[in-house]
């Protein structure tokens, strides 16, 4: 098998991964040396890992459970709108998190819209604040990723296996056990893995929504670590234990998703006949529009708070607004140049230990990354001068592990049923790469760099670390605003940021959004 | 085109210094430099009359400040440090960066102020905003029994949040931990940092909001809007002193106490009120502006000493979490 000819190499692939691995290894031990005999971890310490994982496991699975009816319902309806419906779905991921959580909190808090209806019916006013809270707000940002990738894994099934299926009078169960429950085996663990990966640095979120100290994370620990104590050798090892857990639940969601795709198909528009059923059409329907309300009513929230404000921004806003549109511009191209070397090494089948480097970004601690790198550059240079490279870089290597899951299911099986046929072709390399892997991968390559350019416009990433007063990127400058008691201006400029994040995602998905529409 | 420059990362080349113009580099927090803070006008008023560059570079907050002042060492760049508050101060002398001021100023704070190295510029008292046409309790205790809901930051993570760690703690000592448990109903929930506490309170989700007796002057004069107050505490108001200092280690030091001095000066002091939203340290000679007349102003001001508050930080947040985490 190591020996036989391979349609593309896995050197590139490899380099990137070490690259990362090493950018993310360097920066932790960087913390570590600096670090003078600390405390160690104590009872505090524990019980923050204790909630970290707790919430973390109930987010993911949340997410996920939540995700498989909305995108089955998605994969097996037309209806108008469904395009706009499906991008917009990608919106809360992409949010800030600070504006995010204001956004939800005027939906789902003391004085939201929902304790506002309750009241109407004289009934007291939502809990959110705790345990069930944190979910909420993670599964909020997450379920739209979720369903955005089980979709895909869904429009991946060959249009003739439907059609087959059709033929055969598949429907209902056996539909379910025969295609739907085998694609959802493959795609799911790797989506918990990421999600749960996600909710282990969550630290405001966490904190704001768990309604005080129980809700101590592992990243609020590695804050206090830094800022209160100066203990840089706890930080390292709060650290390390986030990379081990992320790098178990990689490893444990790789060993579960192994096994075969479902071969090829012909590129075909997909068509279902199945489910056509009153119940099943109304249960899709109910669906799809208790998920929308879910999730689009935080942001209709945000829109009506920063909409009188949007018209009136000051120019430091646009400025900043120009910086973040030039950051996520760098971050998209580097996340490509990241993604795909690593995504086509992967895709010859022994990449385990290339997925979990990929996964590594999530994982690490901002706070411990961006001080490792700056420990780093700064014997070679003023770091303030780095600010906007290192952030793009950053923000490249968070969406790494978002990018691999999307394009890492299609590249297998494009490989897997093409290689040899290419091969015999002599087709190899990049004539390879070029004329049957990245055409098959065009939507998930749109898909893929929508997601980097919307996540790098609109997180905060580490650009704190290295701040330089002339350059602001635009979700520090809404940081600022709120600093400064201009809470409505924030607001007005979150609301630009999330259409920058949102135009830029649109833009980008555009292929993708020509491969979810059948 | 300045941002397009920085963000394609070539102008490692542009921050080498013109040669002939001197340079001071002021490492204060995030806010002060910001659009929005005290940062523009105060760097053009200094390099009108300093003949030299001043160079601020904004960090987080006061506790991320000091973080960086450790990283960074003997070989920082900072000429001078402003930013840190007295909780931070022990810290601070301890890391041996820091040289004295050799200044003595007159100034207008409610306390006494004798400390050689660190020179306050501002001054706050710590209180709960509410707003004005609801009624407010008058200290902690009452505030307990009642049913108002708080929203409050977390000490480790938010200065503000350490300095009502430390208003409670001196106000009520060993009887701190039976406060909280009271105040454990109150507290809708904690945050990260002051503004998601103020931007959660705005949205009404809390009736008060741990904020600065100032705030209300922010509402007042920017915005032409009295609807919100602070409450006056009968124990007494913690502050919150925010001091500067220049580093030992400093290529400028003829230039550093110029800036110290200008930050005592009319000039200085005059931009505080209205953009750090704080009483300045010496009181500007055409008075505060117009509106902070309204504020209320304690009968007592309470404030632990630097060691003091060193001393006390670790048992009281002991405190704090294990009264918030029943």
């Amino acid at each position: 098998m190591a020996d036989r000819a391979q349609p593309v190499s896995t050197a590139p692939g490899k380099i990137v991964a070490a690259g990362v691995a090493a950018i993310i290894f360097g920066a932790l031990v960087a913390v570590a040396l600096r670090a003078e005999t600390g405390r160690g971890l104590g009872a505090p310490d524990w019980a923050a890992l204790r909630f970290t994982v707790l919430q973390a496991t109930l987010s993911a699975l949340f997410s996920v459970a939540l995700a498989i009816p909305v995108a089955r319902a998605l994969a097996r309806r037309r209806f108008k709108g469904r395009r706009v419906l499906i991008a917009l779905l990608g919106a809360p991921f992409i949010l800030p998190v600070i504006v995010a959580v204001l956004g939800l909190i005027a939906v789902f808090g003391r004085a939201g819209w929902v304790s506002d209806v309750l009241g109407l019916f004289g009934l007291p006013p939502v809990q959110i604040y705790g345990l069930h809270g944190v979910v909420l707000a993670h599964v909020f940002f997450n379920l739209p990723l979720a369903t955005r990738l089980i979709l895909q894994g869904w429009q991946e099934i060959p249009g003739e296996r439907f059609r087959l299926a059709a033929q055969l009078g598949v429907d209902g169960w056996a539909m379910v056990r025969l295609i739907e429950l085998p694609m959802l085996m493959r795609v799911v663990p790797s989506i918990l893995a990421v999600i749960f990966a996600i909710c282990l640095t969550s630290f405001a979120v966490a904190l704001t929504l768990g309604g005080g100290p129980k809700a101590t994370t592992i990243e609020l620990a590695i804050y206090q670590a830094f800022r209160f104590d100066f203990d840089l050798g706890r930080a390292a090892l709060l650290s390390v234990v986030q990379l081990a857990l992320t790098i178990a639940a990689g490893a444990l969601a790789l060993w579960l998703a192994r096994g075969d795709g479902f071969g090829t198909g012909l590129d075909r528009h997909i068509r279902r006949w199945d489910g056509q059923t009153t119940f099943a059409r109304y249960g899709d329907g109910a669906v799809t529009v208790l998920a929308a309300g879910f999730l689009l009513l935080p942001m209709l929230a945000m829109a009506l708070n920063g909409l009188p404000a949007l018209l009136d921004l000051p120019p430091q806003v646009f400025s900043a607004a120009l910086t973040s549109v030039v950051v996520a511009s760098i971050s998209t191209a580097l996340l490509l140049l990241m993604a795909l070397p690593m995504t086509a090494a992967i895709a010859r089948g022994r990449g385990g230990a290339l997925e979990l480097a990929g996964i590594l970004g999530l994982a690490a601690s901002p706070l411990v990354i961006g001080t490792g790198l700056f420990i780093l550059i700064r014997p070679w240079g003023n770091p303030l001068a780095w600010a906007l490279p290192v952030t793009a870089l950053v923000n490249a290597i968070t969406v790494l592990p978002f990018a691999l899951r999307v394009l890492v299911p299609r590249a297998r099986d494009v490989v897997a049923r093409q290689g040899r046929l290419a091969l015999s072709l002599d087709m190899q390399g990049w004539p390879f790469l070029r004329h049957v892997l990245l055409p098959r991968l065009k939507p998930q390559i749109g898909f893929a760099a929508g997601l980097a350019a919307a996540l790098s416009m609109g997180d905060l990433g580490v650009i704190t670390l290295f701040a330089d007063p002339d350059v602001a990127t635009l979700p520090l400058q809404v940081y600022r605003l709120m600093g400064a008691y201009q809470m409505d201006t924030a607001a007005g400029a979150a609301l630009l940021l999330l259409l920058l994040s949102f135009g830029a995602f649109w833009i980008l998905d555009r292929g993708g959004r020509a491969h979810v529409e059948a | 085109m300045k941002h397009l420059v920085f963000a394609a990362g070539f102008l490692s080349v542009a921050t080498v210094a013109v040669a002939e113009t001197p340079e001071l580099t002021v490492y204060t927090y995030d806010s002060f430099v910001s659009d929005w803070g005290p940062g523009p006008q105060v760097e053009e008023a200094f390099e009108a009359q300093c003949n030299c560059d001043l160079n601020l570079v904004g960090i987080e907050d006061g506790a991320a400040l000091l973080a960086r002042m450790k990283l960074e060492g003997a070989s920082s760049d900072a000429d001078v440090v402003l930013g840190l508050d007295t909780n931070l101060i022990v810290a601070a002398k301890e890391t041996g960066l820091f040289a004295e001021h050799g200044q003595t100023p007159e100034l207008d704070l409610p306390i006494g102020w004798s400390d050689p190295v660190f020179l306050p510029y501002d001054w706050g008292y710590f209180a709960f905003v509410h707003n004005a046409d609801a009624q407010a309790p008058t200290n902690f205790k009452a505030l307990a029994e009642s049913d108002k809901k708080i929203v409050i930051q977390d000490p480790r993570s938010s200065t503000p949040g350490l300095g009502l760690l430390m208003w409670v703690k001196t106000a009520y000592g060993d009887e701190a931990p039976a406060i909280w448990s009271g105040l454990a109903d109150n507290v809708v929930t904690v945050t990260k940092g002051w503004s998601e506490a103020y931007g959660l309170f705005l949205e009404g989700e809390a009736d008060m909001v741990l904020s600065y007796t100032t705030s209300p002057a922010y509402h007042l004069i920017a915005e032409e809007d009295p609807s919100k107050a602070a409450a006056a505490f009968d124990e007494g108001h913690y502050m919150q002193v925010e001091v500067a200092a220049k580093l030992a280690g400093t290529d400028q030091p003829e230039l550093a106490d110029q800036f110290l001095a200008f930050m005592l000066s009319d000039t200085f002091q005059g931009i505080i009120p209205t953009t750090n939203w704080m009483y300045p340290a010496v009181t500007p000679e055409g008075g505060l502006p117009e509106g902070f007349e309204t504020l209320v102003t304690p009968e007592k001001s309470l404030l632990l000493s630097p060691e003091e508050a060193a001393a006390a930080r670790d048992a009281a947040l002991d405190e704090w979490l294990t009264a918030l985490s029943q």
